[in-house]
């Protein structure tokens, strides 16, 4: 009678827990159907490193990451401060600062109506997969005043850096509209072909993921011994529940 | 050694007479039913979970800055600059979703088991009244952090108050103390969030396990210890079916501390965000008033309450009445042991209508909760194909509303007619886990 009830209580959690993530991850799939997986993973150190490059040479001339030291990337990224202040820094700032793009606010407002955004907590604010689909996603937009648009951000204030990369992208419209983009195409190649650029990408993605929490480093290299610390601490507590139960009728 | 330990005892006992006595009472005399079962840890679980916050909450404090220009920043210092601070952050955002996860399912051990019914009900008045502060205390700490979200959630949960005829715009410029959520709500917040009400909750949490200890706990049978055969192997007067709460309980509920500290851990190292759930996207933006996120929601633990609100219609020229049943959702629990006059407490003894009612009861909390978090909007759609999906989800959302409330008259009217059909309850508990 007991064991019944007892297994019918944990069937009842676990349907409901089975519930809310398979409730969950429907809403997560539904919410964002056209984003490509970014593939992109803060372990995977060269990829950080190489994506901390492309981040200093293409980005940082307009975009800050103002929660970043570049002290801290030199630690997390396993780079010394020499690599980092010669090859990194060239906002000019000290080993210790964190990263300010020279961009004026009030100039690039009025250069591109927007000031480029701080791109410190992006990954965290608008996904992984959504800043890679992003990047991959500009083209040629002649009614655009920068001659550029964007698939995922449509109308973007942004100008395309990369294009130098990538190459130009033209878009297809679906038949019959004028704004909605069935597929993109590179009409004039890059320096780059579209695997090199997507891995490139790939490392960019990473590197702005790290970028929106460093301690994401820390916590999956420290998380894997806790757990094994409290399953020992929990059997040995079962047992010593067991020695105390044992004489209880 | 052991004689300087018990001069010591006996040093503290002559000036402290009353501590050695209120130890026994609470702890290795307090004879709690040897047949408790899993549901019975979320209690010592939920005082875990409050020690957790207020540790981690106390060094948070020592770094945060409670400005609106200086709220995000102090937060993004939190996660990058101070030592474990990143550590110490996640412990207090997973403690406060595990905080209701926890508390939900001790409350439902309640309606379960019927331990609100005599002579309880001062217990779950209690519980109740931290039920009620918990959830100010969450709303107001998921302000702190000063994201988009915490600002949004903050202006649509107080302009609740501004649906009171009359004085409600007043109020809630009162409540706020600008006309936009401000530093002036935050510091406000803040003070309430970290002084104030962990007062309170502390001096609840305090009276409802000393109003438990006066009466004694519940377990799964229904079944009142103290009324069985006296007489066990520590005390010949203590009920025969109970054992002292320490070690017995203390080293049993240690296992399930392991336990929820696992997930905890779990959560906190690898899925601290838990996919948008406990840390939403939007909050990583600070606080605009000038952009809107796509979708305001508040978090989880408050989706079935909110979900009320949307659910019920204004009429008469006023949306109060969706407030009205949101704080009604949670006062009609308060009344809870006087609604069921049904004898048999435990839902192993009790009648099949009784079963049934606390089935639909909790599938409406859920359903309530999916429709508060959207998961209603994206399922509709994709199971039923190109409907009106407001019609659809009002329709089920109302629904879950009616069969929420009507939790309360069904169980009134089914046990004070006497239709309930009860098994025989057991004289005594029937074994333990």
């Amino acid at each position: 009678m007991k064991q019944w009830y007892l297994s019918k209580s944990l069937l009842f959690l676990v349907a409901v827990t089975l519930g809310l993530l398979v409730g969950s991850f429907s809403v997560q799939a539904a919410e964002e159907p056209e984003l490509m997986s970014s593939g992109a993973s803060v372990r995977d150190q060269a990829s950080l490193q190489r994506g901390a490059k492309m981040f200093f040479n293409y980005c940082v001339g307009c975009h800050s990451l103002k929660y970043v030291r570049y002290s801290r990337i030199a630690q997390d990224l396993n780079l010394s401060e020499q690599d980092v202040m010669q090859n990194l820094n060239f906002t000019g700032g000290k080993f210790d600062d964190q990263v300010i793009s020279h961009m004026p606010a009030d100039m690039a407002t009025k250069w591109f109506g927007k000031a480029p955004p701080d791109l410190s907590l992006e990954v965290s604010a608008k996904g992984e997969d959504w800043v890679y689909t992003y990047l991959n996603s500009f083209y040629l937009d002649p009614h655009s005043p920068i001659g550029w648009n964007n698939t995922v951000l449509p109308n973007a204030a942004m100008p395309f850096p990369l294009a130098e990369l990538q190459g130009l992208q033209t878009a297809t419209m679906k038949p019959g509209t004028t704004d909605v983009v069935e597929k993109l195409e590179i009409s004039h190649p890059g320096t780059m072909t579209p695997a090199q650029y997507q891995q490139s990408m790939r490392d960019l993605t990473s590197f702005l993921q790290y970028a929106s929490e460093p301690a994401a480093l820390q916590r999956e290299h420290y998380g894997i011994w806790v757990v094994l610390f409290l399953a020992v601490f929990t059997f040995l507590a079962y047992l010593l529940n067991k020695e105390y139960w044992k004489d209880v009728h | 050694m052991a004689n300087v330990f018990s001069n010591i005892g006996d040093w503290v006992g002559e000036r402290a007479p009353g501590l050695a006595p209120f130890y026994r009472k609470h702890m290795s005399a307090y004879y709690a039913p040897k047949n408790f079962n899993l549901w019975y840890y979320f209690g010592v679980l939920a005082i875990v979970v409050l020690v957790n916050q207020i540790l981690t909450g106390i060094f948070l404090t020592m770094n945060y800055n409670p400005s609106a220009a200086g709220a995000f920043d102090s937060v993004q210092y939190i996660m990058r600059d101070v030592e474990w601070g990143w550590l110490i952050r996640y412990m207090h955002s997973t403690g406060a979703s595990l905080f209701f996860v926890v508390v939900f399912l001790h409350m439902f051990r309640g309606l379960m088991y019927g331990s609100y019914k005599k002579p309880r009900e001062m217990v779950w008045l209690l519980g109740m009244l931290i039920f009620l502060v918990l959830m100010a205390e969450a709303f107001m700490g998921y302000v702190l952090p000063w994201g988009n979200m915490s600002f949004w959630g903050a202006k649509v949960i107080i302009s609740l108050f501004g649906t009171i005829p009359f004085i409600g715009n007043t109020l809630v410029e009162w409540i706020m103390g600008d006309f936009l959520p401000a530093d002036s709500t935050l510091n406000r917040f803040f003070a309430l969030h970290v002084i104030a009400l962990p007062i309170v909750l502390l001096l609840l949490v305090v009276l409802h396990i000393f109003a438990l200890h006066e009466v004694g706990s519940n377990n799964p049978d229904g079944v009142d210890i103290k009324h069985g055969p006296k007489g066990n192997r520590w005390d010949a007067n203590k009920p025969a079916d109970g054992v002292p709460f320490h070690p017995y309980y203390t080293v049993h509920d240690l296992v399930g501390i392991g336990f929820l500290l696992m997930i905890a851990s779990f959560i906190i190292f690898f899925a601290p965000t838990f996919g948008g759930w406990f840390l939403e996207h939007d909050n990583s933006i600070m606080a605009n008033n000038l952009v809107t996120p796509a979708e305001i929601k508040p978090v989880w633990y408050f989706t079935p309450f909110y979900a009320i609100v949307r659910m019920v219609p204004s009429f008469f020229g006023t949306a109060v009445w969706g407030v009205l049943a949101m704080f009604g959702a949670i006062a009609v629990l308060f009344f809870l042991p006087w609604f069921d006059r049904g004898q048999v407490r435990s839902i192993r003894y009790r009648g099949t209508g009784y079963k049934v009612a606390l089935g639909l009861f909790v599938v409406a909390f859920l359903g309530l909760g999916a429709v508060g978090t959207g998961i209603t909007a994206e399922v509709i759609p994709k199971w039923f194909g190109n409907v009106d999906l407001t019609t659809w989800e009002n329709l089920f959302g109302r629904l879950m509303t009616i069969i929420y409330f009507g939790f309360f008259p069904f169980l009134w009217a089914y046990t004070h007619f006497g239709w309930e059909k009860t098994k025989p309850v057991p004289e005594r508990v029937t074994g333990h886990d």
